[in-house]
């Protein structure tokens, strides 16, 4: 089975985010990036499908400039074959990106197909869902647990009540939660032998797809700060502000 | 503009978060309809007709819909978008299963946490972990977005109840199959309609000493919530975790006990009210949102406040 997974480059999640002074957006200029955790944690995912003997070819695709390659030869350091590379702007809209992620499956024909659930960025959570409608495939969001058997794919889900278990039938749309798996590090010759893999690269064009602008973004700004807080020396006291100054306590 | 609410519940009853999806529809200024698909859930759309703004209930009932898969309730929602022009979920896990797959079938972007209305194309939803508020407009012909409910109101009820059209539509799909659910069984109030949350971090150190939170939130009233850190440690099962990834709260008062602050948890509790922090890390980045900071060890300062109380 053939295995697709969608790779976004992202801010690293442990930098501080700045917002552009003329409230454009925020500054990448010099931030460092990485890939998205949600998206590593799809690639291990991948890997250990091939590990299992299930997956025989691992392919992965981002959709950006050139830069996403970065991240697409961090995926293949890992253990994918090979990367496809769709040129685009970095601040693709989800739905653009779920077009052309759907060119690709059309292009590629994998038997699953593993997304992050979310950007960190954009905190959108939305381009799995999106692509498995256009795809007409089922769909499993917030996977903590995959097994692949039989042509079917039973997938524990993270929902607000705990966990749900449903069965898709594949080929299917999967998107991975936090606890699916603990992402390993690439090893140097890994590193090395990745810079030979092959990254094929496409224009939306080729793929027949022309992105339409569906969202304009009017400002970007900072929250406003909470106001500042105040240190309390004990348990006595802090009852006492909770009860008389908040008055959040009877 | 005509808004279609998609109801949250579980079949048996209708959750608070479609109170505050009421609330934010009102900004549209248009007729407000209820959708509630599921099976056996008559009781869910009894109590949704009676919300105070709530013009008709749809009630789709069919065992298809039991566990609101997305492949059947996408296609359901779909055919109803014809005559409206928003559709609003609440940002559960069912609604963001559920509304980017309706929004690609209708072609129309969808935008995720709405957190304000500013007129009825243009909106404000956090990103990166809500350190940026991004103020967006829809140039699209129809509006899909999912709700923060946190920053909305809860509206009442309304004198007489609005009537309930029964849908005689099913979509039964075959792709995607229930296995099982775990249920939940707690008799605290729901973490993200609680007025208190009591949240726990690795500072807890272990399963057992996490327990030790329970006396405090019976005292209080409140719900259990915590960091990614205690519920990957197996402290506590992952419906409790707030944050980016986990859920988002508002309450009254916050209690981080044990929690550094990282800022994918912060994302997830500083738009409540009132937050307290305890930690023995008089550094710890949590006392930069806490309106209340005790440094200390929570194993001295967790039984001092339940005795306080
Ligand atoms: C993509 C992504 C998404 C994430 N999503 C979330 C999310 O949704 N929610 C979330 O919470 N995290 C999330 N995280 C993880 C986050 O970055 C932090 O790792 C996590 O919040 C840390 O949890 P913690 O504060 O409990 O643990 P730690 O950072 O280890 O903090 C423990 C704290 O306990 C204090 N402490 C220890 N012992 C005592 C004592 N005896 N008395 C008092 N204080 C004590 C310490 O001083 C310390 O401050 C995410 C991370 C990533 C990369
Ligand atoms: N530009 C992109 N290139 C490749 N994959 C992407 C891109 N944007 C989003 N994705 C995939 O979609 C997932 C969810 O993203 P989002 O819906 O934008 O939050 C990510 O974790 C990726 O797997």
């Amino acid at each position: 089975m053939k295995v697709l997974v969608a790779v976004k480059r992202t801010l690293d999640p442990y930098v501080k985010v700045r917002v552009k002074q003329d409230q454009s957006g925020v500054d990448l200029s010099a931030a460092k990036m990485a890939m998205n955790p949600f998206c590593e944690i799809a690639v291990e995912e991948a890997v250990r499908l091939k590990e299992k003997g299930i997956a025989t070819e691992l392919v992965a695709v981002s959709i950006g400039s050139d830069k996403v390659q970065d991240q697409l030869r961090a995926a293949m350091a890992l253990g994918i074959d090979r990367s496809i590379h769709v040129q685009a702007s970095d601040e693709l809209e989800s739905l653009n990106v779920a077009k052309l992620l759907h060119a690709v499956v059309q292009q590629e024909n994998p038997g699953l197909i593993l997304l992050g659930k979310q950007a960190i960025d954009s905190d959108n959570n939305q381009v799995g869902q999106m692509l498995a409608a256009l795809c007409g495939l089922p769909q499993a969001t917030f996977a903590s647990r995959i097994t692949v058997r039989d042509g079917w794919a039973e997938v524990a889900r993270e929902v607000d009540s705990g966990e749900q278990v449903l069965a898709v039938q594949l080929p299917a749309v999967i998107t991975t939660d936090l606890r699916l798996n603990e992402p390993r590090y690439a090893k140097l010759p890994e590193i090395m032998k990745a810079k030979k893999k092959p990254i094929a690269t496409f224009t939306p064009a080729q793929l027949g797809v022309t992105p339409r602008q569906h969202l304009n973004v009017l400002s970007v700004a900072e929250p406003p700060p909470r106001k500042a807080g105040v240190r309390v020396a004990s348990v006595a006291e802090l009852v006492d502000r909770l009860k008389n100054d908040a008055k959040v306590l009877a | 503009m005509n808004v279609l609410i998609i109801a949250e519940h579980d079949n048996v009853s209708l959750k608070a978060a479609t109170r505050h999806l009421v609330k934010a529809a009102a900004a549209f200024a248009g007729t407000v309809e209820v959708l509630v698909a599921g099976a056996g859930c008559q009781e869910v759309a009894q109590a949704a007709s009676r919300l105070d703004g709530v013009a008709r209930v749809l009630l789709a009932d069919h065992d298809c819909y039991a566990q609101q898969v997305a492949e059947a309730v996408a296609p359901l929602v779909v055919a109803l978008m014809d005559s409206r022009q928003v559709l609003l979920a609440a940002a559960t896990t069912t609604g963001k299963n559920v509304l980017p797959r309706v929004a690609a079938l209708l072609d129309v972007a969808q935008l995720s946490e709405i957190v304000a209305i500013r007129d009825s194309r243009t909106f404000v939803r956090p990103n990166y972990a809500g350190n940026v508020l991004v103020t967006v407009e829809s140039l699209d012909s129809r509006i899909v977005a999912t709700v923060r409910t946190s920053a909305f109101e809860a509206v009442g009820e309304q004198q007489s109840a609005a009537p309930i059209d029964p849908l005689d539509i099913s979509h039964p799909q075959a792709q995607s199959r229930f296995v099982s659910a775990s249920t939940l069984q707690s008799a605290r109030p729901e973490l993200t309609a609680a007025r208190v949350v009591v949240s726990g971090g690795r500072g807890l150190g272990s399963a057992e000493n996490f327990r030790l939170l329970d006396g405090l939130a019976d005292k209080l009233g409140a719900a259990i919530g915590a960091s990614r850190a205690a519920v990957d440690a197996g402290y506590i099962g992952n419906d409790h975790q707030v944050g980016q990834t986990g859920k988002v709260v508002a309450p009254e008062l916050y209690l981080a006990i044990g929690i550094s602050g990282a800022i994918q948890h912060l994302a997830g509790m500083k738009d409540s009210k009132v937050i307290v922090a305890i930690n023995k890390d008089p550094e710890a980045p949590i006392f930069q949102v806490a309106d209340y900071g005790l440094v200390a060890d929570l194993f001295t300062a967790i039984p001092a406040l339940e005795a306080a109380l």
